[in-house]
């Protein structure tokens, strides 16, 4: 399949909010190879808090008005996360069983996401090694892949980020002991049930902490916003961003925009 | 802590009570660490692996399709064995059934193979109330029973013991020198337990597989306990769940391959038995009463429901040991008999919802456990339509849970206002926060700050960038 010549961006509503700069990093990414990216201003969250604490028909609301709006777009939709990819490619068809219009609205939109790590090596067949940024001699660093359990699991995505990463220059990968384990955050299972949710953050960090990494990297930044508030209450110097981020040259603190 | 103690406990409590328990970590670490890798390692070894599960999983919905007819056909083939075969609707009617066939038999001693589905109706209970002695000859059942404890592992059932807690408990119930050691441990059970193998007059099992076609009872066990509690006693009893069967002789196979490698990373366990019927005129031994006992205690209810899945679990453990909160919070804080991924699932369909609605609502859905699923069992999705149906409850969902959603479905369906109401929970946080971050939430937001810190929202959202970088640009 020809490289698309525009997609649209989900941008997801955590990104909106509270990490605009991995929105960026996706736009200038995609742009830099030449594609033109559209972004339905009107695009709110995937519904997926509702789904997982059970308010189906909330989250079957909040559906329909996204799908509304990507269904009058046309192109691959781009997702910089695992887990809100997931919800629209696997559970919002789900969600509209015994509904036939939406269902198959539901379906076309999940047929054309993507998660951003997946589209760059799947579709596009994009290398880091290639890109002008790459020849530019990079700062050295040691980065812990956090493969976060809906990407992993849930789109079956485990080695496409781990080639983009090793096609870095100046990454050295570091090995997590039980890397595939979830981190603990589970969405609202983070606040619903704190205390075991912070148990399973705990033995995380000290997993990354033993790695020796320097910065801890993942397509989610549901799981980073846990694991860097984890990390910085333990005091530690492990900088924490989006693989888009890190790809585009922009390792910030994860925070600022 | 015992499980009598996690059970008199409401569930916050009984995870809280866990979660500082640090012997039950370094307990189930050692354990669980042993039983993944060596689940790993035991599927790599297998020659088309995914292949043989799928086989395993299409026998068992293929016998829960028709288990109407199947259980049928799989009592005449009992029959035609000339083994005696029982219905028991519930618990009581099981226990019922068990004991009437000790009376007649004048059975006083009692020796049990390892069997959950026994625990799930408390069996054991039952026949002391009667008088009769009972002695599981499983060793971790043996030391559970010694205990007074109930397993927290479905293969596993000491799995919150070290080795050191059973020395210590062999010197206190058994007056024997303490000792740590395995082996010399093994020994001391060994003894007591073949003292009442010789002289028990009943044996009672459960039944991993039923062969629908033969009427064969399959019976997988790595102490060769079950095959002494099947062959040596007069009678012998086997209660099955009525999920349990398979259709053919031919179909046990792809399940001999995959229920060793999940539970124990063995490729086969060491001891395989297919029982056929009583011991007939020319054998030398056997018993002389093979008895089934089919038992539903909810299982038909759930048959047409969202979670009939659950009845192809052929209860291997490998979800317990891969499940992230499983390591966290052990076997008892879940409150019943079947711990972990599995358990949250099965306890609420068996048991009913209401009582166990918080099972459900203890995963991050990392499905971590649909992964090691021998036969894919998808449990994620099962915890959700469980989550679906109490959604309203307030043991499921507090009522800041119920307005934040309701709340939070209203606005995510009209863009400006989730954007206003978005920035107002931004200034919000950063009225509570300091360097960015909010360390100590005032509300709800403690629940987050409790374990970890909060970032405060961007000054500038996506939206905003886009309008004055892309949008004003054409």
């Amino acid at each position: 399949m020809p490289p698309p010549a525009s997609v649209q961006l989900f941008c997801t509503c955590l990104v909106n909010e509270l990490f605009p700069q991995v929105g960026v990093a996706a736009v200038e990414i995609l742009e830099s190879l030449g594609i033109r990216v559209g972004f339905p201003r009107d695009q709110t969250c995937c519904g997926q808090p509702l789904y997982n604490s059970g308010f189906w028909e909330e989250a079957r609301r909040v559906a329909r008005h996204n799908l509304d709006l990507l269904s009058r777009t046309q192109g691959p939709i781009i997702v910089p996360s695992g887990s809100c990819a997931d919800m629209m490619v696997h559970q919002c068809p789900e969600l509209f069983q015994g509904d036939e219009k939406w269902r198959s609205v539901a379906e076309e939109v999940a047929g054309r996401c993507h998660e951003l790590s997946q589209f760059l090596v799947d579709v596009l067949h994009w290398s880091p090694a290639t890109a002008a940024s790459a020849r530019q001699p990079g700062r050295r660093r040691k980065v812990a892949y956090h493969p976060s359990c809906h990407l992993l699991r849930g789109l079956g995505v485990k080695t496409q980020p781990l080639d983009l990463l090793k096609a870095v220059v100046g990454v050295e990968l570091a090995a997590v002991d039980r890397s595939e384990e979830c981190c603990g955050f589970g969405g609202m299972f983070s606040v619903k049930q704190p205390s075991i949710s912070g148990a399973m953050l705990d033995q995380k960090c000290t997993a990354l902490e033993n790695s020796g990494a320097d910065t801890l990297v993942s397509c989610d930044m549901g799981c980073l916003l846990h694991l860097q508030g984890g990390l910085r209450r333990r005091g530690s110097k492990i900088q924490v961003c989006h693989l888009a981020q890190l790809l585009n040259g922009d390792t910030g603190s994860g925070k600022q925009p | 802590m015992s499980y009598a103690q996690y059970r008199s406990l409401p569930f916050a409590q009984r995870v809280e009570t866990a979660l500082v328990d640090d012997h039950l970590h370094v307990a189930i670490e050692r354990a669980t660490s042993k039983l993944r890798s060596g689940r790993g390692a035991a599927f790599a070894n297998l020659e088309h692996a995914e292949a043989v599960r799928d086989a395993a999983r299409a026998a068992k919905l293929r016998a829960l399709a028709r288990l109407d007819e199947n259980l049928l056909r799989f009592e005449e083939s009992l029959h035609q064995n000339g083994v005696q075969v029982h219905w028991a609707l519930d618990a009581e009617q099981c226990k019922k059934i068990v004991l009437d066939i000790a009376r007649r038999h004048q059975v006083k001693s009692v020796v049990k193979g390892k069997s959950m589905v026994t625990e799930e109706i408390h069996l054991n209970d039952a026949l002391i109330a009667e008088g009769i002695e009972v002695l599981e000859t499983d060793l971790g059942e043996y030391i559970v029973q010694l205990a007074q404890d109930r397993p927290s592992h479905i293969i596993m059932p000491i799995i919150h013991m070290t080795r050191e807690d059973v020395g210590e408990l062999f010197q206190k119930k058994l007056s024997i020198p303490y000792t740590s050691e395995p082996k010399e441990l093994c020994a001391v059970a060994r003894e007591k337990l073949r003292r009442n193998f010789v002289r028990a007059d009943m044996g009672i099992s459960g039944g991993n597989f039923g062969v629908v076609e033969t009427g064969t009872i399959c019976l997988v066990s790595n102490e060769g306990n079950i095959r002494m509690c099947t062959t040596l006693p007069r009678v012998h009893v086997a209660i099955l769940g009525i999920e349990k069967l398979v259709p053919t002789l031919a179909d046990l196979d792809p399940f001999i391959k995959v229920l060793a490698r999940s539970g124990t990373g063995q490729k086969i366990t060491v001891y395989t038995s297919l029982i056929q019927g009583p011991r007939k005129s020319k054998d030398e031994d056997g018993p002389d009463e093979v008895h089934v006992v089919l038992i539903d205690n909810g299982r038909t209810s759930t048959l047409m429901g969202e979670t009939a899945e659950m009845l192809a679990c052929i209860r291997c453990g490998a979800c317990l040991n891969a499940c992230p909160v499983y390591q966290q919070i052990g076997g008892h804080a879940y409150g019943d008999i079947y711990p972990g991924p599995m358990g949250s699932v099965l306890t609420p369909t068996l048991r009913g919802l209401a009582p166990w609605q918080e099972l459900p609502q203890a995963s991050s859905l990392c499905g971590a456990c649909r992964d090691v699923c021998p036969v894919r069992i998808d449990i994620p999705r099962m915890l959700l339509h469980l989550r679906e149906r109490s959604h309203l409850d307030k043991r499921s969902n507090p009522l800041w849970v119920r307005l934040a959603m309701k709340a939070f479905a209203a606005l995510a369906t009209r863009p400006r206002l989730f954007e206003g109401a978005a920035r107002a929970a931004a200034l919000w946080l950063r009225l509570q926060s300091k360097d960015g971050f909010v360390t100590r939430g005032l509300g709800q937001v403690r629940r987050w700050t409790r374990h970890r810190d909060l970032p405060v929202p961007a000054s500038q959202t996506f939206k905003k960038w886009w309008q004055e970088h892309r949008e004003g640009r054409r």
